[in-house]
């Protein structure tokens, strides 16, 4: 049975619609149409509108490597469907299209500089694969297991242990700090900065991470000093 | 009757899902439940070898998929226990002949049989691991105790979890006391600590199995044999039993101490 499938550039990028029936039938078609153009569409970033249909994170995942195979990049999945934005959000992809304001009219404007700036709340742990990235801060309720990563172009605070890969700083902001639990990750980076984790003996302290004097160094957190 | 659909599956490659697989199944086939397992692993079949079963096969599941065979007519019954069946993978083929559509279908017929379905995973996360994971009730995650394994099988659980199959379960298989003793090797708070679910089953390494294998004789029918005593525990606890974890080295108090850990009595 055919799959209804079109695509059609918009502002963001390629938009792909994809109609009902079996998805086997649909991610051929699709990657078909992409295929006979494949120069064209190389480099290209795509948001997948998927309606009502309920997807796990494996086909997605399997969508996202083919395109990455034509190099091009699965960026935004939109759908109806709570399970397809859950897996959509698992493999780290974007479920809705920027808003022109970064937020909504009803909030009072905040002063980034007195009231706080834009961060997003991971209240679970990051499993190996998994990945978040976000232009603020990043705030992970739990684990980063290693093999999973955060990249944030602000802070990552972390109410758990860090084994994972994390960038603080992403844009270049070398005032970024990184706080966790106990913090032992493969590999950290502070804007330009890397390090990696001294093994460690006995039992972690809370620390923080930070650029001074261009290295990176983590501190303990001690309660009477502020950072 | 409604049956379990339970699956087998690991991230990395040969880390003991065939060898779980048709030990639990036996075991519990023995104990009187009816189980049929299907070997998911298209192209690099072995459960048929692994329970005895290879010189049997005439038709497999992708006749069955293909419409060449009915379902039962691709079902092999052990020679030894009369509630144990096996649908084989077949050798020729690869992955893309199966579905998940096509596994949740053929599950559905089988759950009116029987009181267990085992599907064995293959490695990786590609269409063989959606095919196994499509249908399932439970998910049982295999592991050694190995940086790699456990850091793959980290990854196969946040899939599951991302599919809502979850919570998985854990089986901690290859384990050598005396190696976790001197340090160099995971020992199962270690890996516990990075996983963080339920465990439902500790396996030594263990020469038998890998005999076992080859004669087709699943050490879970041995009476006498220790990894065969954790398969056949798994299977208990599988049932619902509590079944407190064997001393796998009697001269240190590692392993009950992890009984009292893990769940009092359990
Ligand atoms: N506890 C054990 N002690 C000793 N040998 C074992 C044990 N468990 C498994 N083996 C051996 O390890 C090998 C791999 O096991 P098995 O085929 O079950 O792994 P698998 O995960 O199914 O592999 P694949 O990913 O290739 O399907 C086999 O030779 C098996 O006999
Ligand atoms: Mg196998």
């Amino acid at each position: 049975m055919a799959v209804s499938v079109t695509i059609k550039g918009i502002k963001e990028g390629l938009l792909v619609v994809v109609g009902d029936g079996e998805w086997e039938e649909a991610s051929r078609t699709l990657l078909e149409k992409l295929r006979e153009k494949a120069d064209f569409f190389r480099g290209a970033r795509l948001v997948l509108q998927l309606g009502g249909r309920a997807m796990g994170a494996a086909d997605l995942g399997k969508l996202r490597d083919d395109l990455g195979d034509l190099q091009i990049n699965l960026w935004t999945v939109l759908s109806e469907s709570a399970l397809t934005e859950n897996a959509a959000r698992a493999l780290g992809l974007e479920t809705a299209l920027p808003k022109p304001q970064a937020l909504p009219p009803e909030l009072p404007p905040i002063s980034p500089s007195e009231d706080g700036s834009v961060a997003i709340l991971v209240n679970h742990t990051l499993r190996s694969g998994k990945s978040v990235r976000f232009p603020g801060h990043v705030i992970v309720v739990g684990d980063i297991n290693a093999g999973a990563e955060v990249v944030a172009g602000g802070n990552v605070i972390v109410w758990g242990r860090v084994r994972g890969t994390v960038q603080a700083g992403s844009e270049g902001d070398a005032e970024a700090v990184v706080c966790a639990l106990d913090l032992a990750p493969t590999q950290l980076r502070i804007a330009n900065a890397i390090a990696t984790s001294p093994k460690r003996r006995g039992k972690a302290d809370p620390e923080m991470a930070r650029i001074k004097d261009g290295q990176i160094v983590a501190e303990r957190w001690k309660p009477n000093e502020k950072g | 009757m409604s049956g379990t659909v339970i699956t087998v599956t690991s991230g990395k490659g040969g880390v003991g899902k065939t060898t779980t697989t048709a030990n639990i199944a036996a075991a519990l086939a023995a104990d009187g439940a009816k189980v049929v397992c299907i070997d998911a692993d298209i192209g690099l079949r072995n459960l048929d070898v692994v329970l005895g079963l290879e010189n049997r096969i005439v038709y497999d599941i992708v006749h069955v998929v293909e419409g060449a065979a009915k379902l039962k007519q691709a079902m092999i019954r052990d020679k030894r226990l009369p509630h144990l069946f096996l649908i084989p993978a077949a050798q020729t083929r690869d992955k893309s002949a199966v579905a998940p559509s096509d596994m949740i279908r053929i599950c559905d017929e089988l759950r009116a049989e029987f009181d267990y379905i085992m599907l064995d995973s293959p490695a990786g996360i590609e269409r063989g691991f959606r095919n196994a994971l499509a249908p399932s009730n439970r998910v049982v995650i295999v592991t050694n105790p190995e940086v790699s394994a456990v850091r793959d099988a980290d990854r196969i659980i946040g899939l599951v979890e991302s599919e809502q199959k979850g919570p998985p379960s854990l089986i901690i298989n290859r384990i050598k006391p005396e190696m976790v003793k001197r340090g160099d090797m995971l020992s199962i708070d270690d890996v516990l600590d990075v996983l963080a679910i339920d465990l439902i089953g500790v396996v030594p390494e263990d020469e038998q199995i890998v005999i076992g294998s080859n004669r087709g004789n699943p050490v879970a029918l041995d009476e006498k044999s220790r990894s065969g005593q954790a398969f056949r525990n798994i299977a208990r606890r599988i049932k619902g039993e509590q079944v407190p974890f064997m001393d796998l080295d009697k001269q240190d108090g590692f392993f009950s101490r992890l009984g009292k850990l893990i769940r009092p009595g359990g």
